[in-house]
């Protein structure tokens, strides 16, 4: 199906099952245990057999020589797999460096060896048998140091530098000027589930039960970086515990479990451990970030120019961190720069909401300076530059935009107006009291997505797609969407995801799985009714599918009559296309509020109320879309308070690199969360009407913690996280 | 790895040298000698219950409880998310008590009584705690939440049992059962989708329900 004209009205719109808060029909696995992530398959027939990574202790730098011997006269050991008797591997599209290292490595930990033993301790133990020489060459590890050698770099869809009007003439002239330069460290997924797969060979067709978030990248990546056809991989992956953009590619675990099982003829397990997995993986790169802001003084912002800097491999992309700069804001004078600088640390990638989580980190902050400057309050401040259409082509309206209904809405709801203007004046005990805004702002994508559907004779429909559930909640929606179309209750529906063996979905990232992967799914159940209305002997156009029966006129029929001759298939994929993306910008918007307390005394910092106000289309369970947004607030809470990985500018790696040292939030970080939607549809987004809202969430909450943080002190960080250290020296007056 | 390499080998000769005194002390000199290749694992029987179930297992001592009941067991509930007690996704009740399942090794639960997620409840059986979490969405992806379950029901029995925690404002009086107190207590379980708000929703309904 090609959706290239708006949504009209269609049986969606019923919203006897989207739309409503629903438990997920996962549930009572996850609860239990039962649900089989990638390294809790077992097959009683074919014992899996483990496998240990071994990452580089350098971080740039060739292997002169690798001492195996031991490591192989060990108990249990079965096979070393390295980059010397892998045999020829070539590299996946989406992977800037090798996923087996050597004789070149190319960052800290990059997998050099695979140990394969009969047990995990027997694999564990000799591979700390193994002993490398390396002869290290000198790298580039800190981005400061490096900004000014950045090269203009393209962002996806969108050019390096963007300039409208006469930025520099406009701002040197603004009569109100703001001028400063913030930062954002590098950041790590941290997500609960360790990368992990176990592989099996049968002849030369490989089966890999992983974790990933994109099956078919996975798929075509691990057959690519194998030399086999893409045919021969099946990837399994129907619960991933977690992903947050780090299991968007194909990792080193797959390729090497796959080698292992080759070299073993053996099934053979592998997850990342813990402390490998910072440095072995991707991580969300560190930015160096300027903003100007000029503005007339009555709040009109007369120029805005946003540049950015970051760092990555040969081959990694930049962060994309002022593109939420473009489309934000109204001003007529507008700039934005990407540098991007050679750095040898580990690759740098997506994380959730990439571009827009830490370019709002900023822009956020700078606009409440701003608002501070011109004496107005930072939610009018906002209103006041509020813009319905896309300010560098106008003739492009935003799709829906109600920034100024989620601020207005939010500001009512969070007790805005009880806000001092003044910093460091309201105290409660030991706590200076302080309350933040900020925007949210992430863009609507739209991906190709299949979906197959089955009806039987029991009246069961059962939808097949690659698609995963990586937490976000897929296997409700998705079930809600075949429930809803085919006019059954969602008991009555059957969801099999994360499998290659389904049709291609679009995945999950980007926050564009929800839609898209529904919108694949209503494809396949129109041509579903279609195909039942046809055995039914109905004419398809009228016929009305409810409470389990197809109706026409006056005739009624179970559906599960229509199955009885045998299943009825149906496969479609939704394809996004037309004029949309010149006539319409699609975007989601936010308003996020927050209540922090300050310790006079230590400057610890405390979160104590959160309010997220979101407007991104249809909400199709406003339960797990509720959980998406508070998922993405105490992330961004992380992000602002602690979360940074520690870079060893001289030995390049992070050093940080297990999760006592990676601070993520915990329960006692995180108060109550609050989360609003807008009642909205968007028939410009697809046939649900929807759009994303996993990465919303985290847009803008950590300026609207910092600028808490600066209300409650009067203390403005530009550096993230704000840790107490850097509040401490500059505390107001503890009497 | 220069720097760094020297201190490798140094802790590895160390280790090796500790491990000989150790064997000449407390080890019978034919164990010993008996092992032809030094990494032969030292096996050893061990006995103890999992969700009511006797279980007997010959065991590589090196491995961890948590090890022992997925890879062995074949329980694949409580996960591994770090392998160092820093996470809590391994999260077992051990005689009553909740605990990092991959920082204990298997051979020291001999005669224990182990509790791990699937001995709470099943599918169209669960427990009050599970079926809180079901309807209050205290979870995302799932990975964590094994161990959430196990602690949150620990956490509820500790509290009840008068064991006082560090927000515990009066350590002579009862403990009760706050918002605050379940916070500090289920910190040890790190959930990075960010399901904390519905988790305390969650277990705050099966308190109120028991108390």
């Amino acid at each position: 199906m090609k959706f290239d004209t708006p949504a009209g009205r269609n049986p969606i719109d019923q919203l006897k099952v989207v739309g409503r808060a629903t438990d997920r029909i996962d549930g009572p696995f996850k609860t239990t245990g039962t649900a089989n992530y990638a390294y809790d398959w077992h097959d009683p027939q074919s014992k899996a057999v483990y496998g240990f990574v071994v990452g580089a202790t350098i971080a740039k730098g060739r292997i002169e020589a690798m001492a195996l011997d031991e490591a192989r006269a060990a108990r249990g050991v079965l096979a070393i797999v390295t980059a010397d008797n892998a045999g020829p591997l070539d590299k996946g599209k989406l992977n800037a460096a090798k996923l087996l290292g050597g004789p070149e490595v190319e960052h800290y930990h990059q997998a050099i060896a695979l140990v394969v033993a009969e047990t995990f301790e027997q694999a564990r133990s000799a591979a700390a048998l193994i002993r490398v020489d390396y002869a290290e060459t000198k790298g580039e590890f800190d981005l400061a140091a490096v900004k000014d050698t950045g090269k203009p770099e393209k962002l996806a869809g969108a050019p390096s530098d963007t300039f409208i009007g006469d930025f520099s003439g406009a701002f040197a002239s603004a009569p109100v000027q703001l001028d400063a330069t913030y930062t954002t460290p590098d950041q790590a997924h941290a997500m609960m589930e360790p990368h992990a797969s176990i592989a099996s060979w049968d002849g030369d067709a490989l089966t890999v039960w992983t974790s990933n978030q994109m099956i078919a990248w996975g798929t075509r990546d691990l057959a690519l970086t194998l030399g086999i056809p893409k045919e021969k991989v099946r990837l399994v992956s129907p619960f991933v515990g977690g992903g947050f953009g780090g299991k968007l590619f194909l990792r080193a675990e797959a390729v090497l479990a796959a080698l292992g099982a080759r070299a073993t003829k053996r099934p053979v397990k592998v997850a990342l451990t813990r402390p490998l997995s910072f440095n072995n993986t991707v991580h969300r790169p560190a930015t160096i970030q300027r903003i100007r802001l000029g503005a007339t003084p009555d709040g009109t912002i007369t120029a805005i120019g946003h540049e950015s800097w970051s760092g990555n491999l040969p081959g990694g992309k930049p962060e994309a961190a002022v593109q939420q700069t473009r489309l934000l804001y109204a001003g007529a004078n507008r700039m934005t720069q990407t540098r991007l600088a050679m750095l040898d640390l580990p690759e740098g990638n997506s994380m959730r909401a990439p571009g827009e989580a830490p370019g709002l980190m900023v822009l956020e902050i700078a606009m409440d300076e701003m608002a501070e400057k011109l004496g107005l309050d930072p939610v009018e401040f906002r209103i006041r530059n509020d813009t319905q259409v896309d300010p560098e082509k106008p003739e492009r309206r935003f799709s829906q935009r109600s920034l100024i209904e989620c601020l207005r809405k939010g500001a009512a709801r969070f007790g805005w107006d009880k806000r001092i203007v003044k910093p460091g004046q309201v105290r409660d005990g030991r706590w200076l009291v302080g309350m933040g805004v900020a925007a949210a702002f992430r863009n609507n994508m739209n991906v190709k997505s299949g979906a197959r559907v089955r009806l039987d004779g029991q009246g069961v429909v059962t939808v097949e797609t690659d698609m995963t559930d990586i937490g976000t909640g897929s296997y409700t929606i998705i079930g809600q969407t075949a429930a809803e179309m085919m006019g059954l209750s969602l008991d009555r529906v059957v969801v099999r995801l994360g499998d290659s063996a389904y049709p291609v979905s679009s995945g999950s990232g980007g926050q564009f799985g929800a839609n898209s992967s529904t919108s694949g799914v209503y494809a396949a159940c129109i041509k579903l009714r279609e195909a039942v209305a046809r055995a039914l002997g109905f004419n398809s156009e009228d016929a009305v599918f409810e409470d389990g029966r197809v109706r026409s006129g006056n005739r009624s029929v179970p559906l599960a009559e229509a199955g009885k001759a045998g299943d009825i298939v149906a496969e479609d994929t939704i394809e996004f296309g037309g004029d949309f993306s010149k006539t319409y910008q699609q975007s989601t918007f936010g308003a996020h509020f927050v209540e922090v307390g300050v310790d006079v005394s230590t400057a610890e910092i405390r979160v104590r109320r959160m309010l997220a106000v979101c407007a991104a289309g249809r909400i199709l369970n406003p339960k797990s879309a509720r959980s998406q947004v508070i998922g993405g607030m105490t992330m961004g809470v992380g992000a602002a308070l602690m979360e940074e990985l520690a870079v060893d500018t001289r030995r390049g790696f992070f050093v940080n690199h297990d999760l006592a040292g990676y601070e993520v939030p915990v329960h006692a970080d995180i108060p109550h969360q609050d989360v609003v939607f807008l009642d909205e549809t968007d028939p410009i987004s697809s046939p649900m009407k929807a759009k994303g809202v996993g990465e919303l969430g985290i847009c803008g909450v950590s300026a609207a913690v910092a600028n808490a943080v600066y209300n409650a002190t009067g203390i403005r960080v530009r550096d993230y996280p704000l840790t107490l250290d850097k509040l401490l020296d500059r505390m107001p007056d503890a009497a | 790895m220069y720097g760094s390499e020297d201190l490798e080998l140094n802790r590895r000769h160390l280790m090796a040298g500790a491990s000989a005194c150790a064997v000449a002390t407390a080890c019978p000199s034919t164990a010993w000698a008996a092992a032809e290749n030094k990494s032969d694992p030292v096996m050893s029987k061990v006995s103890f219950t999992v969700n009511g179930m006797a279980h007997e297992v010959d065991i590589d001592t090196r491995t961890t409880l948590l090890d022992a009941v997925r890879e062995h067991l074949h329980l694949t509930g409580a996960k591994k998310g770090c392998d160092h007690g820093q996470c809590g996704a391994c999260t077992m009740i051990v005689d009553g008590r909740r605990i990092n399942s991959c920082l204990t090794l298997a051979v020291m639960h001999h005669g224990d009584a182990i509790t791990t997620i699937e001995g709470l409840g099943k599918p169209g059986d669960l427990h009050p705690m599970q079926a809180a979490f079901v309807k209050h969405d205290g979870y995302q992806c799932g990975f964590c939440t094994p161990g959430q379950i196990c602690s949150g029901v620990a956490v509820l029995d500790e509290i009840k049992a008068g064991i006082p925690s560090h927000v515990t404002v009066d350590l002579t009086a009862n403990a009760v059962i706050t918002t605050d107190e379940i916070r500090e207590r289920m910190s040890g379980n790190i959930c990075r989708c960010g399901a904390y708000s519905n988790i305390i929703d969650a277990m705050t309904e099966v308190a109120g329900r028991q108390a």
